[in-house]
């Protein structure tokens, strides 16, 4: 079956194609059915692909499959090829974007049933998942760049989904500029790996990577440059302020690209390249500062925001920060493992907050929700235990993800520990917070949504169930020895990460240190659910309206640190003014004077040398002899 | 033949210099100055004739017969230009009932 490979990308676009084109003859019914079965084909194809690689690696071989689909650019030395590699980390990345895709596709059909762009939506979301596949496919950094694009490209188109709201269309467009920031790093640093290793191909690149001394400047360069791609797609510090504006999309896409696939290519991007990212321990550095930082930041903001959808939003930025502090202490399983669990309880909780926003007749205020616990029960429940599992709180999955990471940043360095904690302890405060508000207390929006609010569709609910049941379960993949697993994601994904971990000194803590730190985080985790229910539920606390001038930390939190609007100050500002300055003084003095000075003196030169020829032939015999006088006197001069 | 070339040579160069550069001084102030068309263009064979007499003058100075030689292209060349130059003056008088040279500043811009 492993020969069908080239099947899997492939079905999507089908899809794609299908829909898009038949967009106005297809019966919506047909739309979702295509647009649905071509995703769980390629998903069932991807789980044989992955039994085939599991069955290898349960018998301790490191299967590595890679399928040659046909030459594209062969030039002298370069030699890049459309081929396809499939190893234990893009197996499970095949399976997460595949599986959670085909929900995401179901549930699609219930949410976007009434819209008029059905067939549209269906058709960008199966080229969205052709495009991740083959970035998460690809064989070289080629490939992959071709998928970041094409993931970049479909974010937008599905950002701007409903693109007669010019906000809407802005915060596309922002997400599509923001990204192609990061896009800029992604390309030099592909440069750069041809010019230093003269292949693309992971495997030559980082076979040859192995021969490079730690720290080698060029390896510095490479990984700084992937790194600045990273921070694009997957919202980092300082290019991150796209994804909380990138809600205006419908809810299926934030859960899908903006939750649990896109965002994730860059920490997918570094994993797979973690040879280089270890031989570059400053680049790591950077790395782990950065995503603590953004795990904060994020997290602080997020204590404050009323839009159901951005809070989330504030979240996944947040959580991406934790994955990029696993990598930059070099817990490159830890990162991956953030990303598996992460994809299925922030999928969940996107999907979730859909289902709210869909029983609330499209209202996204929180302020106007509470009390619908009772209305929407399925919803209730799989939030629930999507909040519990991204808040750390054990069995559930997000606790043994987010502490495998706290660990190694622990042994990397206390401090990382101790922000990353005060990040996880906001991440459980404004997690609950978002729950006691939409599901707890009475119900504060118009009696018309009172009458209307109702459970969502079976369509809509199924994705729910099954990613609330994974987000429980997920966190037995990787079962720590500490807590009597046996680490099985590490040892599937090991060949993977095995030359970068012979290469870097692992941190390690002693397990008594370690117990101490899950009792410390879940206590404190617990506190600030306790804190939120307080204030949220027993004080039936609001929040203000937004006139209300706020002050001290909640003002900087409720407008986002004023992020945006320094953004705007530093860059946006300049840069238009530059514009201006160009367009006016420069385009229109400069170069519309010269253009135009030029015709104006030649015919200025005209006009006063025509009155030179009088028709006087007597003048002219006058010059001619002049001329020949002074030709004449110039010979005998220049002897 | 003999004595007239001694004869010739006897003669300093520099006066036929002298006596050449002053009658095409007398041709280039006569078409600059005069109006009559004619007239400009006798000036003008004055001028050739003071290049052809200075021509003659250095092939006999160097013992040289291309110097003569020219002499009569340039004789050919001026028959040439007056037969060419006199139609224009005829068309000019056509139209003018006048040779000065004035009523041909109608041809200008």
């Amino acid at each position: 079956m492993s020969d069908l490979i080239w099947l899997i990308p492939l079905l999507p676009l089908i899809g794609f194609v299908i829909n898009g084109l038949g967009q106005q003859v297809l019966s919506k019914s047909l739309v979702g059915f295509i647009g649905s079965a071509t995703v769980f084909i390629s998903f069932v194809l991807s789980c044989t692909v992955f039994a085939t690689i599991y069955e290898a690696r349960s018998m301790g071989q490191a299967r590595v499959i890679t399928q040659h689909i046909f030459e594209w650019i062969k030039l002298g030395n370069l030699d890049i090829s459309l081929s396809f590699l499939v190893d234990p980390l893009s197996a499970i990345m095949l399976l997460i974007v595949t599986g959670i895709g085909f929900l995401i596709h179901i549930y699609s059909i219930g949410y976007m049933h009434s819209d008029a762009g059905f067939a549209k939506f269906f058709a960008y979301l199966n080229l969205f998942i052709f495009f991740m596949l083959l970035l998460v496919l690809g064989s070289n950094y080629l490939v992959m760049f071709i998928g970041w694009e094409g993931v970049g490209l479909c974010s937008y188109l599905l950002i701007g989904f409903w693109y007669k709201n010019s906000a809407y269309a802005a915060a596309a467009k922002k997400a599509f500029v923001m990204n192609r920031i990061g896009d800029l790093g992604f390309l030099l640093a592909v440069f750069f790996i041809l010019g230093t290793f003269g292949s693309l191909e992971f495997s030559t690149v980082f076979q040859s990577a192995k021969n490079f001394p730690v720290g080698d400047v060029t390896i510095i360069t490479i990984t700084l440059l992937l790194f600045v791609a990273a921070t694009g797609k997957s919202a980092q510090i300082p290019l991150f302020t796209w994804l909380p504006d990138a809600m205006a999309g419908p809810t299926p896409v934030s859960a899908l690209i903006h939750a649990a696939t896109m965002v994730t290519a860059g920490i997918y991007m570094i994993a797979r390249s973690n040879i280089l990212f270890v031989l570059s321990p400053l680049t790591m550095q950077i790395i782990a500062i950065i995503g603590v930082c953004t795990a904060l930041l994020a997290a602080a903001v997020a204590l404050t925001q009323n839009d159901i959808k951005k809070v989330l939003a504030y979240s996944t930025v947040s959580q991406l920060g934790y994955m990029f502090l696993g990598l930059g202490v070099g817990a490159f399983t830890g990162a991956f493992f953030h990303v598996l669990t992460h994809a299925f309880f922030k999928a969940l909780l996107f999907l979730g907050a859909g289902s709210v926003i869909h029983g609330m007749s499209n209202e996204q205020d929180m302020r106007k929700m509470g009390g619908l616990k009772k209305a929407l029960p399925v919803t209730f429940a799989t939030m629930l235990i999507g909040t519990i599992a991204i808040s750390g709180i054990p069995p559930f999955s997000g606790f043994f993800s987010k502490d495998e990471i706290l660990a190694h940043a622990f042994a990397a360095h206390p401090l990382f520990w101790v922000l990353g904690f005060i990040g996880a302890l906001m991440t459980a405060f404004y997690m609950f917070r978002l729950i006691y508000l939409t599901f707890f207390g009475e119900f504060r929006g118009t009696d018309e949504q009172k009458h209307h609010v109702h459970e969502s569709p079976k369509s809509m609910t199924f994705p729910l169930i099954v990613l609330a049941i994974l987000s429980v379960l997920g966190g037995i993949l990787n079962l720590p020895e500490v807590l009597g697993g046996n680490a099985w994601l590490a040892n599937f994904l090991s060949p993977v990460f095995a030359d970068g971990a012979s290469l870097q000194h692992v941190h390690t803590v002693e397990h008594s240190t370690e117990y101490m730190l899950m009792a410390v985080s879940v206590v404190g985790v617990l506190i600030m659910a306790f804190v939120a229910y307080n204030r949220y539920v027993k004080q039936a606390h609001i929040p203000q309206d937004d006139q209300v001038v706020r002050t001290g930390f909640a003002k900087l939190s409720y407008h986002k640190f004023y992020v945006d609007e320094l953004y705007d100050q530093l860059i946006v500002k300049p840069i238009n003014w530059l514009s201006v300055f160009f367009a006016r003084v420069v385009d229109g003095l400069g170069i519309d004077g010269l253009v135009n000075g030029i015709g104006k003196s030649s015919w200025a030169a005209g006009k006063g040398i025509r009155l030179l020829q009088s028709g006087n032939v007597g003048f002219y015999l006058l010059l001619m002899v002049v001329g020949v006088i002074a030709i004449f006197i110039y010979g005998l001069l220049s002897f | 033949m003999e004595t007239a070339i001694q004869q010739l040579q006897g003669v300093p160069i520099n006066h036929y210099l002298i006596f050449c550069s002053v009658i095409f001084a007398i041709g280039v102030i006569g078409v600059l100055i005069r109006r009559n068309v004619i007239i400009m263009m006798m000036s003008i064979e004055l001028m050739l004739n003071a290049v052809n007499l200075l021509l003659a003058a250095f092939s006999v100075q160097h013992g040289d017969a291309s110097g003569q030689v020219f002499v009569f292209f340039i004789m050919a060349l001026a028959a040439a230009e007056v037969a060419v130059g006199l139609a224009i003056i005829i068309m000019v008088y056509r139209n003018t009932k006048s040779v000065d040279i004035e009523s041909l500043h109608k041809l200008r811009w």
